[in-house]
């Protein structure tokens, strides 16, 4: 009893049990204590930063072992939004460890920027704060950005560099297709500097098409565009028989009446020429229009040979209506007001050449097969609805259908969508690259109901229009304005006057730029005043010769009028001067023998411009440049020397090197130059 | 217990083995005694990207003719072939397209087919990937150096090479080129072919091309270079 009562002892001897209880809890709290310090320990960038370590000992550079610092290495770099950890493991970034061809320890190779200025991330995506290789460079549950592959490295650049950039050709290559396959004819696709990405192809309006072409061409074209001309890049719409039927009947049916139409052919331009050299004729005519340099055929070995500028005419014979396409010849604008074609000014003979010419190009296996059942008012009004709903008036003109407003998603900042926004196709890797390209190759895959058609592509063609888009971020559109790089933008510069008629009626700027707007297939204009002779430039005009030996690209004949080479001539020379092109930049009575005589040992023997230029067709046989054999009557001193000076300055982009002349050397060789004279009568 | 886990071993062992089995190379219809290129080895691109041309590579037989279904196996560090093992065609070939690595440089490809005694028959190729520095050297290649110093011409550049005595090099041409340092390219490019004693043919580009681009012109030689350029000095193994 006494017993029961007395209070327990306060501390008495465990029990063999109870220790063991504890001991066990006890190590199980020490374990668990131990755990966050030990997955640091064993963290993947120690184990690097130790076999850095290891290495750079192995090969006793104390140096380098000396001053490493070891921890977490961080790039924090906010107006970027940048938090990258990658240089944790990624210790021999700077290569300091020469030679080490391993990662995580390769150098990086040479970039124009620093690493500590922009991060690894903003290139590479990835996961920048994570400090484990999985997390850094894969998709995990809780990061859908993987590092990019490689062969989209470029759309980084893109993300500020809005112009083209040379070392970005992928980028570049892309951001054009953006353009001249017609993407943003339906996409809206604008730059960080709030520019819109402008379509550079010219689908031809539909609106007078039944003047043009047959009811069976367009069946056929709209059923697979590749199969009429492979150059084309109208794409494939996948359609039914029934739906491409409905269509060509309603786009006959649209059809207007076209100014042309009242053009009267006469006899002469509509007779199949005659004699025995007409063909010959006919394919002399052709090369001398310089139509190739536009236009592409298919030859026999299924190559392409000619300009992607206008329509591939491989099969033209078999799509044109012979009417349409002499009056086409006569005056393209009379029916198009838009076309970047040129006015020929050819006579009835040249006409009636040309066109039996392009008319032969025919395959009749084309529309062998096309049989349409009439067309009734129950298809032309599903034909409109097809047409309506397919989105076709975003890039035609077509009568009665408007063209559609946000028609397709903004893509200004696809290269950032969520994947939770992302409809996968079945089997698809769930990230946005391969999204992005799947879209590009086969968008029909993503279901049979979506509107956007099959473009015909090359793989590499896919890869750059993925990196192109892959650019548009939202990154770029909130970084800081001053690390924006805009492209160049055209100016809306329009040639005055009745020049500016005649220049337009010609389409000068469809190949020749003047201050900022034109394309770049001839030369620039801008100061063609200042460099030309008055003579030489009304000589050209009437019959352009050939200035460059090698080039396949010239200017065609126009048959102009005397008074219109008058008027052209008068407004170039007038019009199209440089800065500073006086006597005070050059002397011209100081251009004597002695000089010239200078001018020809500094050409052939100090800077052997001969390698590049022909001075006298016996001896000289360089085909980079012009030939100089007649340049004293064609160029005007003052531009010979500013150009020998520096050629860049007065046409951005040129071939011609400049050779740091001194002042007298380039007016040496000014004055040979010009002892250059063409023979009597102009030429060569 | 006992026997749950060895219903799961076993299962496992089954899986494994049906994995194995779905990657089983084709069984070769017949074997050849040698691998040879037709076409495709010394091809360069971008880093990440496809080579323009795809590999073709051809089985022969102990008499030298070609062998029409045989095994043809590529492998390469950092290379992704498509497909990566084939069976060769009626005219004893395999066409096989080529992606390349992350990196910048060298990637060997080999190819491999099994000979009918045991053993293969292999073929080493090289592919060269060209990073951000060569390629602007490219960029620029293509629009001042190629005229002159490539022999093949294209409907818009006709080669200005064969109007040129002495001929230029080249750029492939490691040969000549890996034996002058980098510091008299550079002085040539920039200063022209006389600083060097040189031809007058080779202008000055100093004034024309950033020194970032002469630099990048170097990369871009050193790397496409035939027989391929050693960095000179101490080479590290990996």
């Amino acid at each position: 009893m006494d017993d029961n009562n007395k209070p327990a002892p306060l501390r008495s001897r465990p029990t063999l049990r109870e220790l063991a209880y504890f001991g066990g809890v006890s190590l199980v709290l020490l374990v668990s204590l131990a755990i966050a310090p030990a997955k640091n320990y064993f963290s993947d960038w120690r184990h690097y930063q130790k076999s850095y370590l290891k290495i750079a000992g192995q090969r006793q550079s104390g140096t380098l072992v000396r001053s490493f610092q070891g921890g977490i290495h961080q790039t924090w770099i906010a107006r970027l939004g940048v938090v990258d950890r990658c240089e944790s493991c990624h210790v021999n970034m700077s290569g300091a460890l020469v030679g080490a061809s391993e990662q995580p320890f390769r150098k990086h190779p040479p970039i124009p920027h620093a690493l500590d200025q922009f991060g690894c991330v903003t290139c590479h995506r990835g996961q920048g704060p994570a400090t484990s290789v999985e997390e850094a460079h894969y998709t995990t549950e809780a990061w859908e950005q993987p590092l990019l592959p490689a062969k989209y490295l470029e759309s980084g650049c893109g993300q500020c560099h809005l112009g083209p950039l040379e070392g970005a050709p992928k980028l570049s290559d892309g951001r054009g297709m953006l353009s001249s396959m017609g993407c943003v004819h339906c996409h809206n696709v604008a730059q960080p500097d709030g520019n819109l990405l402008q379509p550079g192809d010219f689908p031809p309006p539909l609106t007078h098409i039944a003047e043009k072409t047959s009811r069976e061409w367009i069946y056929a074209w709209i059923k697979n565009p590749q199969a009429y001309a492979a150059s084309a890049t109208m794409p494939n719409f996948q359609l039914s028989d029934q739906d491409a039927a409905d269509i060509s009947a309603f786009l006959m049916a649209q059809s207007s009446a076209s100014p042309a139409a009242k053009v009267e052919i006469r006899a002469a331009a509509a007779a199949a020429p005659a004699g025995a050299d007409a063909s010959t004729e006919a394919t002399t005519l052709y090369g001398a229009s310089f139509c190739s340099s536009c236009h592409a055929v298919q030859n026999e070995a299924g190559n392409l040979v000619g300009g992607n500028f206008g329509p591939e005419l491989t099969r033209i014979g078999s799509k044109v209506n012979p009417d349409w396409l002499r009056r086409w010849l006569n005056n393209p604008a009379a029916f198009h007001p838009e076309t970047r074609m040129p006015h020929y000014r050819m006579d009835d003979k040249q006409v009636a050449l040309l066109s039996s010419f392009l008319l032969a190009k025919k395959d009749n296996d084309l529309l062998a097969n096309v049989h349409l059942p009439p067309s009734s008012p129950d298809s032309v009004a599903h034909g409109k609805k097809l047409v309506t709903e397919s989105g076709c008036a975003a890039c035609h003109q077509i009568n009665g259908v408007n063209p559609p407003q946000n028609f397709a998603p903004d893509l200004t900042r696809v290269g950032s969508r969520a994947l939770a926004q992302v409809v996968f196709a079945p089997g698809m890797k769930h990230n946005l690259p391969d999204y992005i390209a799947a879209k590009i190759h086969d968008p029909r895959s993503f279901g049979p109901g979506l509107k956007m058609p099959k473009f015909t592509l090359t793989d590499s063609q896919a890869d750059a229009l993925t990196t192109a888009l892959l650019a548009q971020t939202d990154h770029a559109a909130t970084y800081p304005k001053e690390l924006v790089i805009s492209g160049a933008q055209t100016s809306n510069y329009h040639p005055g006057g009745d020049a500016g008629k005649l220049m337009d009626d010609l389409r000068c700027l469809s190949c020749h730029a003047i201050n900022g707007r034109g394309g770049d297939m001839a030369p620039d204009l801008t100061w063609e005043g200042s460099a030309v002779q008055r003579a030489w430039l009304e000589d050209f005009l009437k019959n352009p010769n050939t200035l460059r030996p090698a080039l396949i690209r010239r200017m065609p004949k126009f048959n102009l009028s005397p008074a219109e080479i008058k008027t052209l001539a008068d407004y170039i020379t007038a019009a199209y001067q440089g800065p500073g092109f006086d006597s005070q930049a050059l002397d011209i009575k100081t251009l004597n023998a002695d000089s010239a005589a200078r001018g020809k040992q500094l050409f052939y023997s100090k800077y052997g411009c001969q390698s590049c230029h022909i001075a006298d067709y016996k001896n000289d046989k360089g085909y980079v440049g012009p030939a100089l054999t007649s340049v004293g009557t064609r160029l005007t001193p003052v531009w010979t020397y500013k150009w020998l000076k520096d050629p860049n300055a007065l046409r951005a982009g040129t071939l011609m090197p400049n050779f740091s002349l001194k002042d007298d050397e380039a007016r040496d060789l000014t004055a040979f130059l010009m002892t250059l004279k063409a023979k009597q009568g102009g030429g060569k | 217990m006992r026997l749950l886990r060895f219903v799961l071993l076993a299962s496992a062992a089954l899986l494994a083995g049906c994995r194995h089995s779905a990657t089983q190379l084709p069984k070769p219809a017949a074997y050849g005694a040698q691998i040879v290129e037709v076409s495709g080895g010394k091809q360069f691109t971008q880093v990440g990207s496809t080579l323009p041309q795809p590999l073709v590579l051809q089985v022969n037989g102990a008499d030298g003719n070609p062998v029409t279904g045989a095994l043809v196996v590529l492998h390469g560090d950092g290379v992704q072939f498509t497909p990566a093992q084939a069976l060769t065609d009626s005219s004893g070939q395999v066409t096989v397209a080529a992606q390349l690595g992350y990196n910048p440089g060298d990637y060997q490809v080999t190819a491999e087919t099994p000979k009918s005694g045991g053993g293969s028959a292999t073929l080493s190729l090289r592919e060269i990937a060209l990073g951000y520095e060569q390629t602007v050297g490219k960029t620029v290649n293509d629009k001042y150096c190629i005229r002159c110093h490539d022999p093949e011409s294209t409907p818009e550049r006709v080669s200005n090479l064969d109007n040129l005595s002495p001929a230029p090099h080249q750029f492939t041409d490691g040969a000549t080129l890996n034996r002058m340092s980098d510091a008299d390219l550079t002085n040539m490019i920039a200063h022209g072919g006389p600083a060097l004693g040189k031809s007058p043919q080779m202008p000055a580009y100093g004034a024309t091309l950033k020194p970032a681009e002469i630099k990048a012109i170097l990369s871009y030689i050193r790397t496409i270079a035939d027989p391929p350029y050693q960095t000179p000095g101490v080479k590290y193994g990996k």
